[in-house]
């Protein structure tokens, strides 16, 4: 099916494919956006939680003085509150209960014990160094892989090992076997934190002349939150409202249901006044470090000429100490098995997953999902082979990415790819670096001694899918319509309410597009709602790259029905039948004249007595949901290619250059798609280069600042050069694909392979994120011909 | 975090402070910059009674020059030196070196006594001022006395600081006109502290060849005669001269273990002596 709509922008510059500036940012760039910690209520008191100090440990007590107890909350008062608890459908899969208040043991460090309230966090802080825990250490399990041998110590004593879930699939494997080429790499990424510029914050109060809960919290999906949150009280949804104001970064981290929302929920249902919990860093670094980390064993089989023959891998994810709500721990591992083959098309495979607890905090999906893991352990392969085989890796990708005329293409893990044109992303990419070049400065060598190499990575990432494919993961939360409200208001104007919520992804610019595209009204006058679960229609929310695609379509529909609407009133006042005007540019058009939106809203909510008998009685108002043609997921895609300079004295890695070439289908708004692209890629960059949390061996978080935390900043990121292509998807509302990930899931391949080529020369290969000097150090000092490296000390081990 | 409750003090002169951290019978801190001591305070790693903000001072924001030497007020910013606000008689090394401090808006804030006094071993200031000869004037109840900045620092975090005592200058020494000096420090991002310091001042009119290895696990590593490092091109510097196996020895004989450490560390030297010979 050919994409709906248009293919053009307007004449007035404002409606789909339009670069029109953010509405939103004239509050947010003048400091008068309102974020959780902005929100003042009267009377409202300070949180600050007493956190488990260990990783694993019995609880034997938590002791409060007598005088604080009547503002301190501890398990033995949560009784009556249901455990988070986010199962998955998939075979063999173990649910895990997560207390909102510890008691028996506590698993991550971090995690809650107590919450102490007070007229300030610094007195709220001061109590919880009143609080006494008596905890009894038990043996940390911090190493995913040691966690699933025999013997290892036991989360979750019950199942009787550390293992949610294990997957396998095998699609004819055993004909690779006899592949003349044979590359195996045991690949890595660390774990990190998701580090949004605002951390998690809530101001939970109860609301007595509405009977409800309210709940301010930053949040990518509150009518879920809501639904988690009522299960756990035993309240009806209707009593609670969940309110998430302006949110700074959400990437994931805002997508869950969090123990603290729950507990400042019971409080303010108890206490007469509004509570406060706004997380500062040290929390957000020491208890919730929950993404990324991820453990491949992976063989490529391949041909002599580069031809992928097939697959073969081994994939640990630390799934963290619980299954968060409501996207459950096992998302991540057994997604790596369906997404693993990436753009490619090859005939045997075989994966086989497991989701490990560990004693760390709950594993989430972050921005990417697990394909930044993925796309770097099938990337690295990728090159492996190409070096193996003796061809540049370019050429070796070209001949086995999925071709134009196989589209749509059903993979060997049967996804659905829809449209597009892989391997020319991959070429326009490779154009724009001079390589002939690039390999004769190697040749020649730099005058400063640094090392360049240049890399590339192509993925596919699959976004907007929705019921077909949830409902087989059988987790709390299942995508279905996606709905919005359009409502035209009196003098011409539009509200348009959704259930996603916008934080960074511009829809208050772009729903508004797409509604403009449809009805002509001015983009200043189209109001989006959102964020207020009292105001808009149930979503699943903000999450797998699917706003533009799923709200944008919801609006786009119901705009249509705005229009239909507004032509049977137009019809009656230009005394022409409903078939014999048209909508254009915001009038309604008939065979003798035209009449504006704005008159037609008039008549209808000022002057009913001119609305002819059988008006529709809709009036001009509309809630409809919206799905694709078709749920499995649009596909959206992107080459990238890093140059880079690598100082094999100190192993510092330097960007110098970075193109990205990538089709998301139809762009609403292409400014707003660099803008993702450009905060992608900076987090990809932080996965590749800078951002990694340890552990020690009794589970302790060894950053708390950002001094031992690195993010990548200004200075770090390099300006990419960006190109579009705009292959439509067959599936959505004007082609849009969802687009909103993709920037951090190449990176870390991308830079890892140009690192590589740097290194090349001297038998190095770095298979590791990050790749930190250490660990560039590191691995030429292991390399038998790592003659770069200076004579530094007496023993001259790194001669 | 938020710091625990504690009482704030901003004397007007050096007089009103020294009875204030005198008083042993609560805990106090001196705040210059608050550039570290204010994360430490939310962090409450430091839990004072009273914090003595000692920027209200007049006499912490003098320069004075003589003629050998410039003396830095303890509470001059590390901005006020990398804007020139302050004389350079360094020949540029303290404006270079300043303007790589961490990030703006820490230099804004953040002063040359605050920093030393902190005794942070990746900080700059420790590292470049050692291989200037710098000293630092404290005072105290029982009157003034100097100690060379390399010496003042006793290891991490600890500086040599006699109760009721205060760092209140910072004495550089002129550079001779055909002075050269080179600094090169190694961090994975700009504004992160260092992970090695290499500084190297080379002074013919004064007989000055200086060495320093910085960002170590405690105090500098000096070499107060470079030129054992430098063999025949000791003035130049040049990199075939450069003796890394010596170097190396040194940095392990100062009790660098690790051979990853002791590779960035002579490397960030041997570049700072580079920097100089090319100058």
């Amino acid at each position: 099916m050919a994409a709906q709509g248009v293919t053009d922008r307007k004449a007035d510059g404002q409606g789909v494919g339009a670069s029109l500036l953010r509405k939103e940012d004239d509050r947010l760039l003048r400091g008068r956006g309102q974020f959780v910690a902005d929100i003042r209520l009267p009377g409202m008191k300070d949180v600050a939680f007493a956190r488990s100090p260990l990783a694993h440990a019995r609880v034997n007590g938590v002791r409060v003085p007598e005088a604080l107890r009547d503002r301190v909350v501890i398990a033995e008062d949560l009784k009556d509150v249901k455990p988070i608890r986010a199962v998955s459908g998939l075979a063999g899969f173990k649910p895990s209960d997560q207390p909102v208040l510890a008691f028996e043991k506590v698993r991550q460090v971090g995690e809650l014990l107590a919450m102490c309230v007070a007229d300030t966090r610094a007195e709220a802080e001061d109590m919880v160094e009143a609080v006494e825990l008596d905890l009894e250490e038990l043996p940390a399990v911090h190493d995913m892989l040691a966690a699933r041998k025999p013997g290892s110590a036991l989360l979750h004593e019950e199942w009787g090992d550390n293992v949610f879930l294990e997957t396998f699939v095998d699609v004819n494997f055993e004909a690779a076997l006899d592949a003349p080429i044979k590359v195996t790499r045991e690949i890595s990424t660390a774990r990190q934190s998701m580090a949004p510029m605002e951390g998690r914050g809530t101001v939970a109060v109860w609301d007595n002349r509405m009977e409800q809960l309210v709940l301010y919290t930053g949040s990518q999906m509150p009518h879920i939150v809501r639904t988690g949150l009522a299960e756990c009280l035993g309240l009806g949804q209707h009593q609670i409202r969940i309110v998430s104001p302006d949110v700074g970064g959400g990437f994931g981290y805002k997508g869950i249901l969090l123990p603290e929302d729950i507990c400042l929920s019971w409080y303010a249902m108890r206490c007469g006044h509004p509570v406060r919990w706004i997380e500062d860093r040290r929390e957000h670094l020491t208890a919730g470090a929950n993404c990324r980390e991820h453990h491949y064993i992976i063989t490529g089989y391949a041909d002599r000429d580069g031809r992928l023959l097939g697959i073969d891998c081994e994939a640990t994810v630390d799934s963290g100490a619980y299954s968060s709500y409501p996207f459950s721990a096992c998302l991540e591992a057994a997604q790596v098995a369906s997404i693993l083959p990436g753009p490619y098309d090859f005939p045997s495979y075989r994966c086989r997953t497991w989701s490990v607890a560990t004693n760390k905090c709950p594993i989430l999906p972050y921005r990417g999902v697990a394909r930044t893991g993925v796309c770097y352990a099938m990337e690295l392969v990728m090159d492996a082979i190409a070096r193996e085989a003796g061809l540049e890796p370019h050429e070796v990708r070209l001949k086995n990415l999925v071709r134009p005329e196989q589209m749509p293409f059903d993979n060997i893990t049967k996804k659905h790819f829809d449209s597009g044109d892989y391997p020319e992303a991959l070429r326009r990419a490779m154009a724009a670096v001079d390589l002939p070049a690039i390999r004769a400065r190697q040749e020649a060598g730099e005058p400063d001694g640094r090392l360049i190499g240049v890399g590339h990575a192509i993925y596919c990432e699959q976004g907007a899918h929705g019921t077909s494919v949830y409902a087989g993961w059988g987790i709390p939360m299942v995508p279905g319509h996606e709905q919005a409200t359009a409502r035209m208001t009196p003098d011409g104007g539009l509200e348009l309410r959704v259930g996603v919520h916008s934080h960074g992804q511009s829809m208050e610019t772009t729903l508004p597009q797409i509604a403009h595209e449809i009805l002509g009204i001015d983009v200043a006058r189209i109001k989006l709602v959102h964020g207020d679960t009292e105001y808009t229609p149930y979503s699943t929310g903000s999450w797998g790259s699917r706003c533009a695609v799923m709200a944008g379509g919801a609006v786009a529909t119901a705009s249509r029905e705005i229009a239909k609407l507004a032509k049977g009133i137009g019809a009656h006042l230009l005394q022409a039948k409903p078939d014999q005007v048209d909508l254009v540019d915001g009038r309604v058009v008939g065979p003798s004249g035209s009449v504006s939106l704005a008159e037609i809203a008039h008549t209808w909510y000022r002057l009913p007595q001119n609305l002819p008998e059988g008006v529709d009685p809709r009036g001009l108002e509309a809630t409809i949901g919206h799905k694709p043609v078709r749920d499995s997921g649009t596909f959206s895609y992107a080459a990238h290619v890093a140059v880079v300079a690598v100082d094999p004295e100190m192993g510092d890695i330097e960007i110098l250059d970075y193109i990205i070439v990538e089709d998301g289908g139809k762009l609403i708004n292409p400014m707003v798609v660099d803008g993702q692209i450009y905060g992608g890629l900076a987090q990809g960059i932080g996965t590749a280069l800078y951002e990694e949390m340890n552990f020690d061996a009794s589970g302790q978080p060894l950053a708390s600042t950002f001094a031992d935390y690195l993010l990548p900043g200004p200075t770090e990121v390099p300006a990419p050069r960006l190109d579009h292509m705009e292959t439509l998807a067959p599936y959505t509302e004007f082609g849009v694909k969802g687009i909103g990930e993709g920037g951090a899931i190449a990176p870390p391949a991308a830079i890892g392979n140009a690192v590589n080529d740097a290194l090349k020369g001297l038998g190095v290969e770095l298979t590791q994120t990050p790749m930190t000097p250490r660990r560039v150090l590191e691995a030429i000092g292991k390399a038998s011909n790592g003659a770069a490296s200076v004579n530094a000390g007496a023993q001259g081990e790194l001669v | 975090m938020k710091p625990v409750n504690f009482d704030y003090a901003r004397p007007k002169d050096v007089a009103d402070v020294l009875p204030l951290i005198a008083d042993d019978s609560r805990t106090v801190k001196i705040m210059a910059g608050g550039q570290s001591l204010g994360p430490m305070l939310n962090m409450r790693l430091v839990q004072p009674d009273l914090v003595v903000d000692i920027t209200g001072i007049e006499e912490l924001r003098q320069v004075e020059e003589t003629a050998d030497a410039i003396i830095i007020g303890g509470c001059i910013t590390h901005a006020d030196i990398e804007d020139r606000r302050v004389p350079d008689v360094t020949r540029g090394a303290l404006p270079a070196v300043a303007g790589g401090i961490a990030y703006r808006a820490v230099r804004n804030r953040g002063t040359i006594g605050g920093s030393i006094t902190h005794a942070d071993p990746s900080a700059d200031w420790i590292s470049i001022l050692s291989a200037l000869g710098a000293t630092v004037t404290l005072r105290g109840p029982g009157g003034s006395r100097s100690v060379a900045v390399e010496d003042y620092m006793l290891g991490a975090l600890e500086a040599d600081l006699q109760p009721g005592e205060m760092l209140v200058s910072v004495t550089v020494p002129k550079l001779g006109a055909s002075a050269r000096w080179g600094y090169y420090k190694s961090c994975r991002k700009t504004g992160e502290f260092a992970h090695a310091i290499g500084a190297f001042l080379v002074d013919p009119e004064r007989g000055v060849s200086r060495a320093v290895f910085g960002a170590t696990e405690s105090r500098p590593i000096i070499v107060p005669d470079a030129r054992r490092l430098l063999g025949e091109g000791a003035a130049r510097g040049s990199n075939g001269d450069f003796d890394s196996r010596l170097a190396g020895e040194l940095v392990e004989a100062g009790g660098m273990s690790d051979p990853i450490d002791r590779q960035i560390h002579v490397v960030a030297l041997r570049r700072a002596i580079q920097q100089a010979g090319s100058a």
